[in-house]
């Protein structure tokens, strides 16, 4: 692995614009194209474009198991979770409107909450599966 | 209606033949999950169709644009397709683990190997 | 306050439940809180009955977006009986879950059975109790996959590629489905089940709403099984763990069962399903194909969960020819015995968990002389077969009674008849294990009793038990499946 010099350079250099990419894709989506789904999986490609190159075991020491498996459960949580906050606050199930007093802004602060839990689960789980294949039979 | 203007819906139709025929004929494990797969891209191809205007744009709001094409089938489709992930990511796991326990992937080499499986 | 909650809750609490058994990872802690969720899951199913046959359906607005542009959750009579099944259900296999899943899938991997399991749930809640087209899809995927993983837990090899067979044909089906959605929806522009049934009326001979009806018919006769396409079945139901089994027997398939009626009855219509399309007929033919096919293939099975499997394969046509009469009569018979059959097989598959949590194993030549070593444990298969056979007293015998009276209400004679003698092949592939089992000396050396823990008896006595009661009180389910039948056929509201 070791002398894959220019793999190992340009790799370096993409990463954080990868990561960078996923976050603006992430907190733009309630403007413009883009949300949790896409987000997650673009910020996901940069831990397997990183495992890719520098091995998956290296890659494991920067996203441990118990982190991916947190990661899955917590994003998830945080979507029903804020459904069960509207739901305490006197709206329905996943009614944001009730999250803020301004309807309106109540509709934002939720999708916005909602699509980072997408978020974070969905680049959980997309690693989870990675890994989970890439360790098998070696 | 002319034929060949419907040419999506004869791309579903092609696209989701093949991925029965292929689900049906091939004995490897994986290549049935690849028919799957291709099954199932056809039916979002028929939402996508479905939900096309003609002459819309993209559901994004701006000025200047007065028709759009219905956003709901791609929402849909977007649920569809993460489902659709979910299941290829699961058969695979499964035919990972088909080929540990057994050493094969091949469907009649699975039958032979088990006597009443 | 909090009741008016109950549809959302009702599936909510078993999807987050989920995520919390990752996170808590310790075998008994996962196990509490999965307890706890699917006995909540009970609680408010029984509620949602008592105010649905008390005061009407009762329509949920997700998000608060109204219907039919939200998504709704809508309990009527007919999803809030199957409602209180599968959440009944689910809360008996929590309880007997623990002792059989650390012997057959292991303690260290239990958190994430409890998580799976109540993936599986959530799904099958969600199914029943969604009145939109698309997120019944949604849930319909839930519930499929979890189970996929559920049954490639099992400790034979043989699991995975069950799993595996299941996964194709599951996804088959379910892709099936979505296309049927597609062309409703293509030619309806709507996805809200009601706001479909309004919209189809005047479309009966819209040729992309009858291809629709044909997607969604064969889609959702593969997930519930019916013959001929049931082959996915018997080796699922064999090779999953103990507990799995009796979960997906008693669920699974009433779930699709009920899926299937609302989309014949109040999605498209009675009138345009079996008048406008002769579906009655070939329906009647295959549930009759179904019963006496499998029973006869049960007959010759020797390993008891597979003969089982084939009987719940026989059941099914039961449920099956009662849709087919498409009467009052004929719907309440099949809806009972969704219900009642859901107990006996439950109770079944959980005794057979307690014999393979003894013996290893659930081959019929293992069971000679088993009635001395687990008495209680052949008693409760005893109890269950009757149930399956159809003696009075027993809750199958009530939903055989209605299914007989409503052929006769036909003038069907013949197929009352045919209820009848295919009852009687129930009759010897329950008796073989009888026999074997009450008649014949135990193995050398394994003549004392050793019979299953309180822990796993206990869950399938309360199963035996409702198979009883549910057979001698038969006025509360007959009841609801009436109010159900009705509501399906458009009578009360």
């Amino acid at each position: 692995m070791t002398h894959h010099l220019v793999l190992r350079v340009i790799a370096k250099l993409l990463i954080p614009f990868i990561m960078l990419f996923g976050l603006y894709v992430q907190f733009h989506g309630d403007y413009g194209p883009g949300g949790g789904f896409q987000a997650g999986v673009i910020f996901a490609s940069a831990f397997i474009l990183y495992a890719l190159v520098f091995g998956v075991e290296v890659a494991r020491r920067v996203a441990p198991d118990w982190a991916v498996r947190t990661g899955i459960a917590v994003g998830s949580l945080l979507y029903g979770g804020t459904g069960l906050v509207a739901m305490l606050k006197g709206g329905n199930y996943l009614d944001y409107s009730v999250l803020s007093g301004d309807p309106v802004a109540g509709q934002h602060l939720g999708i916005l909450v909602i699509e980072l839990g997408v978020g974070i689960t969905v680049a959980s789980v997309m690693m989870a599966i990675f890994f989970g294949f890439a360790r098998r039979g070696r | 209606m002319d034929v060949l203007g419907l040419y999506n819906y004869w791309i579903v139709i092609f696209l989701m033949m093949s991925g029965f025929y292929i689900m049906i004929a091939r004995g490897n494990l994986v290549k049935k999950v690849v028919g799957l797969n291709i099954f199932q891209a056809s039916v979002f191809v028929f939402y996508i169709t479905v939900g096309k205007v003609s002459g819309g744009t993209a559901p994004i709001i701006a000025e200047g644009i007065e028709r759009y094409s219905n956003p709901l089938p791609h929402v849909l489709i977007l649920t569809a397709i993460v489902v659709g992930v979910a299941t290829t990511a699961v058969g695979l796991s499964l035919v990972v683990r088909i080929n540990e326990a057994y050493g094969t992937v091949e469907e009649q080499e699975l039958g032979a190997m088990d006597g009443d499986a | 306050m909090l009741a008016v909650h109950f549809p959302a809750l009702q599936v909510v609490l078993p999807l987050l439940a989920a995520p919390v058994c990752v996170l808590l990872r310790g075998a008994r802690l996962s196990w509490l809180a999965a307890l706890s969720v699917s006995w909540a899951a009970f609680a408010i199913a029984a509620l949602l009955l008592a105010e649905v046959l008390a005061g009407g359906p009762l329509s949920y607005a997700l998000g608060g977006w109204a219907p039919p542009w939200g998504i709704e959750f809508r309990v009527d009579a007919p999803n809030a009986f199957v409602l209180l099944i599968v959440a009944g259900i689910g809360a008996i296999v929590t309880l007997y879950a623990p002792k059989s899943v650390a012997r057959e899938v292991g303690e260290e991997r239990a958190h994430l059975f409890y998580t799976a399991y109540l993936l599986c749930l959530a799904g099958l809640l969600g199914v029943t109790i969604t009145g939109d087209a698309f997120n019944l899809f949604v849930f319909l995927e839930i519930s499929s996959l979890s189970s996929y993983i559920l049954i490639s837990l099992g400790q034979d090899r043989r699991a995975l590629y069950a799993a595996y067979q299941y996964l194709i044909l599951g996804t088959i089906g379910a892709t099936l489905y979505l296309i049927g959605v597609g062309l409703l929806y293509q030619a309806t522009g709507t996805l809200n089940m009601v706001d479909l049934a309004q919209r189809l009326a005047s479309l009966h001979d819209v040729r992309g709403v009858r291809v629709a009806f044909a997607f969604l018919a064969v889609g959702l006769s593969l997930k519930l099984a019916l013959f001929p396409l049931h082959l996915w079945l018997p080796n699922a139901y064999t090779y999953a763990p103990s507990a799995v089994t009796a979960f997906l027997a008693a669920t699974a398939t009433k779930v699709a069962v009920y899926a299937l009626l609302r989309f014949l009855f109040t999605v498209f219509g009675a009138e345009f399903s079996f008048s406008a399309l002769p579906m009655g007929p070939p329906i009647a033919m295959l549930a009759v194909l179904a019963m006496f096919t499998a029973s006869i293939v049960a007959i010759f099975q020797e390993n008891i969960k597979r003969m089982l499997a084939y009987s719940s394969v026989a059941q099914i046509g039961y449920m099956m020819l009662g849709i087919s009469l498409v009467t009052v009569e004929g719907l309440t018979a099949s809806i009972l015995h969704v219900f009642n059959h859901a107990l006996m097989k439950g109770a079944l598959f959980l005794a057979m968990g307690c014999i393979y949590y003894r013996i290893s194993s659930v081959h019929i030549a293992d069971f000679a002389g088993l009635a001395k070593r687990m008495p209680w444990t052949m008693a409760a298969f005893v109890g269950g077969g009757l149930s399956l056979i159809g003696v009075p007293l027993t809750a199958g015998f009530i939903s055989k009674w209605y299914l007989v009276l409503a052929a006769l209400d036909r003038d069907l004679w013949p197929v009352a008849a045919l209820i009848v003698l295919s009852s009687l092949l129930a009759v010897i592939y329950v008796w073989r294990v009888v026999e074997q089992a009450y008649f014949r000396p135990p193995p050398p050396g394994h003549d004392t009793r050793e019979e299953a823990p309180l822990a796993l008896l206990i869950p399938t006595w309360m199963l035996v038990a409702a198979n009883v009661y549910f057979g001698v009180h038969a006025g509360l389910t007959v009841r609801a499946a009436g109010r159900a039948a009705q509501t399906l056929l458009g009578g009360a509201p």
